[in-house]
C-alpha cells in the first residue's frame, strides 16, 4: 500500500505511443474523482500517436499544485512497456515507491539499425530479473500474454489496473465500476477477469518473474565471427545503370564521373550481397572472408 | 466581483462541477458561456482541441471553422466582431507570427463586439520548432495578455477576457501553454451568456487604417494600455498571498503552481496578466517583502518591466530561460537563490534510456515517397507536417525545414543561387500546401524557377491528429462542402508539369520523380493515399517474411516502418526480418522492395 502522507499521491503512468496510456489514466482520474479527491491527470500528446513514448502523470489528494509529478516523488511507476518503465523509473520514490510494469517489448526500428555481423538489437539490456532486485516493491507481469490467453490483447492494460489496485487504497467493486464504463460493452467480461488475473498475480508476491518474461534472444556465438568483406567491380563491365547504387541497403555506392560504379568508403558494406546479384552484367563480386582463414 | 466570476458561481449550484476537462476543453466551455457567436482556428499542437472542442457545442449556438490558416482565422473573427457578434480565433505560439499583420492593425482598430484570442505557447519545444514567448508578441502588438493558471482559471479567464475587450475596445489574448492546454482537473462551468449582437459600427475613422486614420488612433492605444493595466490592478483576478514577508515572489500562468508546490511558505503575488503591468499593483506588493523574485517561464517581460521601474528584482539570473519549468527547474532556482536546500537526487539507476523517436507510422502513404527522394540522392527543402520524420535514418532525405510553406520558396531561393549540382525539390504536405504553399507556388512559376514541387496529399492534417482542410471536402462538423482540385489549382498556377501518382506504387513513384526533376522549370508531382490513421484506421491483412528466403540485406528496414522488425533468424550474420501482424496495415511497399521476393500477403 502507498503510505499516507501530507502531500498528494502520485501515479506515472507511462508507455508507447497507441498503447492507451490516456486510457488508463483516465480510468484512474475518475476513481479519485469519484472519492471526492482533486485530481490533476497531465499529459503531452504531439508526437504521441507516432510511436515515440508517451507519459501521463495522476496526481490526487486534498490539494494539488503541480500537474507534473516532481522526480523521484512518484508512488507508483505504472509502464505499459518495459524500456519505457526504465526510461521513467527514476521518477519512481526510491524509498517508498512500487514498479509495476509490463514486461512486453516494443522494439522501435531504431534499434534495428545495426549492420555489423551479430549485432543485437539497440533495445534496453536490463532484464526483469535485474530491475526487481533493485526495486524497493516490484511487479514485473507479463501482461500481454495473460491478456491474450483471455482472448484479448487490448485487455493487458485492465491487467495491470489490477496489479495497481493492489497498492491504491481504493476498494475492488469502486475500481470495477469505472473500468465498466471506459470499455466497449462486449469487452465488458474480459476486462473484469483480466483485472481479477492482474489483481492476484500482485497478490501473489511482489519481485516474481515468468519464465515468459526473461531476456531478448541473443545472437548465435557462431555468427559473431567476423568476416572480412571485398567488393570488387570489373569497370569495363559497368555501363552505369544506376541499379546498384540505388538498390544498395547501405547506400555505399555512387557513380563516379566516368558513370561507373564505385565503393568510397569500403568499411560501409557489409557484404549483403544485394548489388553482386542485381547487377545485370555481372559487374559486381563480393567475398566475405572469415578473419581466421584470411589469416591464414 | 467581476463578472465572469460572478456568472460562473451562479450557476456552480446549477451544475456544480464538470469534466475532467482538459486546459483546452475548459478553455472552449468559456468561449462558449461568453455567448461566442464566430470561431475559427488553424490546427496547431497543443491549440488544436480547443476548437475541435468549440465544434462540439450546437450549431444553433455558435458558428466554428477551421480556416486556411492563422491569419485567415483572426480575420474571419475580426469580420465577425465588426459585425457585431463576440467572436474567437484559437493558433499555437508560431500561428500567431501568420496571423501577426491582422493583429497588429486590429490593436489600432479594437472591437465593435469583443474578440478574443487564445495562443498556445510551447515551453519546452514538446511538438514545435520553436518556443517563442506570446506576452512578448501581446506587448509589441499592444493588446492585453491574460494567464490562467489552471483549469478552472482557464474557462473563468477566457470569459472574462470578453469582458475586457468590450469595455476596453481591445483584442485581447489568453495565454495558454502546453501544460495547462494538456492538464485534466475538474471545472466548475455556468451557463451560456445571452449576447445582443451589437449594430455594426459605420465609422471608417476607426475601422479603415488609412494613414490618417491611423495616425490617431495610435495614441489612443497608448491611453487604452493604461487604463487596462489599471484595470487589471484592481481585478479580483490577481493574487496576493502574504505569508513570509522576507521572500516576495511575483508569479503567474503555470509557474504559480509550481512555485506553490515547492515554496508554499514564500509571498505570492499572482498576476493574471503580464501585460499591461500596473506599476501599483507590483509596488504594494514589493513594499511588502524583502526580497523580490520573478518566476516566469521563457523570457524576463514581467522582470523587465519591474527593472524598467526601477524595483529591485531577480528572476532569470536564477531561473532558466529555455524550456519548460517543472517543480525541479522552480526548486533549482530557490536553491540557487538559497532559499531552499539542496534536495539530493535519489533515483539510484544510471542507465542511459533507449532512443525512441517519433516515426512514420506502419503504410504511412508518406513512407514510400521519401524512400524515392533518397534513392534519387536530391536537395530536399522540407515543411512541416508528419512527413518531417523522415529528417531521420533511416529515410533521412530532406535537408531543410523551416517553417510552414518554407519549402518551395526555399527551394526558389536554391534554385536561383545557382549553387546545387543536385536536383531541387520541395516536399510539402496538403495542409500545408493550402495555409501558405500557394503564393510561393506561384512566386516559382512566376520567376520561372527549375524546381519540382513534391505535394504529399494524405487528405487530411495528420500531424495534429486528423484535422479537416478544403482539400478533404469536410467542414469542422464534418459537414459535405466544397473540395479542392489539387491539379486543376496547381495548372491554374501556371505549371506545365503536373502529375499524380499512387504513394503505394514504389515503381510509379521512382519514375515519376525522375521525369519530373529532368523537366526544365517548375513541375509537381501528388502523390495520393489517405493518411492511415485519420479520418479512419485503415487496416489490411499483414504481409509476412519467408524466413526460408530473406537475405537479411536490410532493404526493407530502410523504410523504417514500424511494423518490421528483426526476427530470431539469421543469415551471413544478419538478422532476418518478420513483420509484426498486429501493426502491419498492408501497404504492400516493403513487398515491392524486397530483392528477393520473400514478402507477401
Ligand atoms: C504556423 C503554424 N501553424 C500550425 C502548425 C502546426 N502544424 C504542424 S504541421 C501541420 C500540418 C501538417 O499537415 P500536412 O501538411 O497535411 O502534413 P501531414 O501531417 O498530414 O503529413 C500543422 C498544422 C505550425 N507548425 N505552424
Ligand atoms: S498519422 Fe498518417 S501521415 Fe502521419 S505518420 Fe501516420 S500514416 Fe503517416
Ligand atoms: S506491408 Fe510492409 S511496409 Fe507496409 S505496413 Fe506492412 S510491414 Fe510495413
Amino acid at each position: 500500500m502507498v503510505e499516507k502522507r501530507n502531500g498528494p499521491t502520485n501515479v506515472l503512468i507511462v508507455g508507447v505511443g497507441g498503447q492507451g496510456v490516456i486510457m488508463v489514466s483516465k480510468v484512474l482520474a475518475q476513481l479519485c474523482q469519484n472519492h471526492g479527491y482533486e485530481v490533476k491527470q497531465s499529459e503531452v500528446h504531439g508526437m504521441a500517436k507516432r510511436g515515440g513514448g508517451v507519459f501521463s502523470h495522476v496526481r490526487y489528494g486534498s490539494a494539488v499544485w503541480s500537474p507534473t509529478i516532481p522526480e523521484g516523488e512518484a508512488d507508483v511507476l505504472l509502464a505499459l512497456e518495459w524500456a519505457e518503465a526504465l526510461r521513467w523509473i527514476n521518477f519512481m520514490n526510491p524509498d517508498t515507491g512500487t514498479f509495476i510494469a509490463d514486461t512486453q517489448r516494443i522494439v522501435p526500428p531504431f534499434a534495428c539499425r545495426a549492420r555489423g555481423r551479430g549485432e543485437e538489437a539497440g533495445y534496453a539490456p536490463q532484464t526483469p530479473e535485474e530491475i526487481m532486485a533493485q526495486v524497493r516493491a516490484g511487479y514485473a507481469i507479463d501482461a500481454t500474454s495473460m491478456a491474450e490467453d483471455l482472448g484479448n490483447l487490448k485487455a493487458a492494460n485492465t491487467v495491470l489496473l489490477g496489479a495497481l489496485s493492489t497498492t491504491l487504497e481504493f476498494p475492488v467493486e469502486d475500481w470495477l465500476e469505472v473500468i465498466r464504463g471506459f470499455v466497449p460493452p462486449h469487452s465488458i467480461d474480459i476486462n473484469m477477469a483480466a483485472f481479477a488475473a492482474g489483481r492476484e498475480w500482485a497478490q501473489a508476491g511482489d519481485k516474481r518473474v515468468e519464465e515468459s518474461a526473461k531476456g531478448l534472444h541473443k545472437a548465435d556465438v557462431e555468427l559473431q565471427q567476423q568476416v572480412i568483406t571485398k567488393l570488387e567491380i570489373t569497370e569495363e563491365w559497368c555501363k552505369g545503370c544506376d541499379i546498384c547504387v540505388k538498390m544498395c541497403p547501405e547506400r555505399c555506392l555512387r557513380l563516379n564521373e566516368q558513370l561507373v560504379a564505385e565503393l568510397p568508403d569500403p568499411s560501409k558494406c557489409t557484404g549483403c550481397r544485394m548489388c553482386e546479384w542485381l547487377c545485370p552484367d555481372f559487374a559486381i563480386k563480393i567475398t566475405n572472408t572469415p578473419v581466421l582463414e584470411a589469416a591464414e | 466581483m467581476n463578472e465572469a466570476v460572478k456568472v460562473a458561481s451562479q450557476d456552480a449550484a446549477l451544475k456544480p462541477v464538470a469534466g475532467p476537462f482538459t486546459g483546452n476543453e475548459a478553455i472552449a466551455r468559456g468561449v462558449w458561456e461568453a455567448g461566442v457567436k464566430v470561431a475559427a482556428a488553424y490546427p496547431g499542437t497543443p491549440s488544436t482541441e480547443i476548437m475541435e472542442s468549440v465544434s462540439k457545442y450546437p450549431a444553433a449556438d455558435l458558428h466554428a471553422q477551421w480556416s486556411t490558416n492563422e491569419k485567415t482565422a483572426l480575420d474571419v473573427a475580426i469580420g465577425a466582431s465588426f459585425a457585431g457578434v463576440r467572436a474567437f480565433a484559437a493558433m499555437k505560439h508560431v500561428g500567431l507570427n501568420v496571423a501577426a499583420d491582422a493583429l497588429m492593425s486590429f490593436s489600432y482598430i479594437g472591437v465593435n463586439a469583443g474578440l478574443v484570442i487564445v495562443v498556445c505557447d510551447d515551453p519546452g519545444i514538446h511538438s514545435s520548432q520553436n518556443e517563442q514567448d506570446t506576452r512578448i508578441f501581446a506587448s509589441f502588438a499592444q493588446v492585453p495578455v491574460i494567464e490562467p493558471s489552471d483549469g478552472q482559471e482557464a474557462l473563468d479567464f477566457t470569459k472574462y477576457a470578453f469582458e475586457l475587450s468590450e469595455k476596453f475596445d481591445t483584442p485581447v489574448i489568453v495565454r495558454a501553454t502546453t501544460r495547462l492546454s494538456h492538464t485534466r482537473s475538474e471545472v466548475k462551468v455556468g451557463a451560456r451568456q445571452d449576447i445582443q449582437p451589437r449594430a455594426f459600427n459605420e465609422n471608417p475613422s476607426k475601422n479603415v487604417m488609412i494613414p490618417s486614420n491611423a495616425r490617431n488612433q495610435h495614441p489612443k492605444v497608448l491611453e487604452r494600455e493604461a487604463l487596462v493595466a489599471e484595470e487589471l490592478a484592481s481585478s479580483p483576478l490577481n493574487k496576493v498571498e502574504i505569508n513570509d514577508t522576507s521572500v516576495g515572489v511575483i508569479t503567474m500562468g503555470l509557474s504559480y503552481v509550481y512555485v506553490k508546490e515547492v515554496y508554499p511558505e514564500a509571498s505570492v503575488l499572482k498576476l493574471a496578466s503580464s501585460y499591461p503591468l500596473s506599476e501599483r499593483l507590483v509596488r504594494d506588493f514589493c513594499d511588502q517583502v524583502d526580497r523580490v523574485i520573478v518566476v516566469e517561464e521563457l523570457e524576463p517581460v514581467v522582470e523587465n518591466a519591474l527593472k524598467v521601474m526601477g524595483i529591485r528584482v531577480e528572476g532569470k539570473s536564477l531561473f532558466p530561460r529555455v524550456g519548460e519549468f517543472s517543480p525541479e527547474v522552480v526548486r533549482d532556482g530557490f536553491v540557487n537563490a538559497g532559499l531552499l536546500p539542496e534536495k539530493i537526487r535519489k533515483g539510484n539507476f544510471d542507465f542511459a534510456p533507449m532512443v525512441r523517436p517519433p516515426v512514420l507510422c506502419s503504410g504511412c502513404p508518406h513512407t514510400s515517397c521519401f524512400m524515392a527522394l533518397r534513392a534519387l540522392d536530391g536537395r530536399v527543402a522540407g515543411d512541416i507536417g508528419c512527413y518531417t520524420l523522415s529528417v531521420v535514418e533511416p529515410l533521412k532525405s530532406m535537408d531543410t525545414c523551416v517553417s510552414m510553406g518554407s519549402s518551395i520558396a526555399n527551394a526558389v531561393g536554391m534554385a536561383k543561387a545557382g549553387t546545387q549540382t543536385k536536383p531541387i525539390i520541395a516536399t510539402i504536405g496538403d495542409s500545408t500546401f493550402l495555409h501558405s504553399g500557394i503564393p510561393p507556388l506561384i512566386d516559382a512559376v512566376y520567376n520561372q524557377a527549375n524546381i519540382t514541387v513534391f505535394l504529399l496529399d494524405n487528405h487530411i492534417t495528420a500531424m495534429t491528429g486528423g484535422q479537416d482542410h478544403p482539400g478533404t471536402g469536410k467542414t469542422l462538423r464534418g459537414e459535405e462542402t466544397a473540395r479542392v482540385d489539387f491539379v486543376k489549382l496547381i495548372k491554374a498556377l501556371g505549371v506545365e508539369w503536373c502529375e499524380t501518382v499512387d504513394s503505394y506504387d514504389m515503381a510509379s513513384m521512382y519514375q515519376s520523380l525522375r521525369e519530373a526533376v529532368e523537366f526544365k522549370g517548375v513541375s509537381v508531382v501528388i502523390s495520393d493515399r489517405p493518411c492511415v490513421l485519420d479520418p479512419q484506421k485503415i487496416k489490411g491483412d499483414p504481409f509476412k517474411v519467408d524466413q526460408n528466403k530473406c537475405v537479411a540485406c536490410q532493404s526493407c528496414m530502410n523504410l523504417g516502418c514500424p511494423a518490421l522488425t528483426w526476427s530470431s533468424g539469421w543469415h551471413e550474420g544478419r538478422h532476418k526480418v518478420e513483420i509484426n501482424p498486429e501493426s502491419c496495415m498492408g501497404c504492400s511497399i516493403c513487398a515491392q522492395i524486397c530483392p528477393t521476393d520473400s514478402i507477401a500477403l
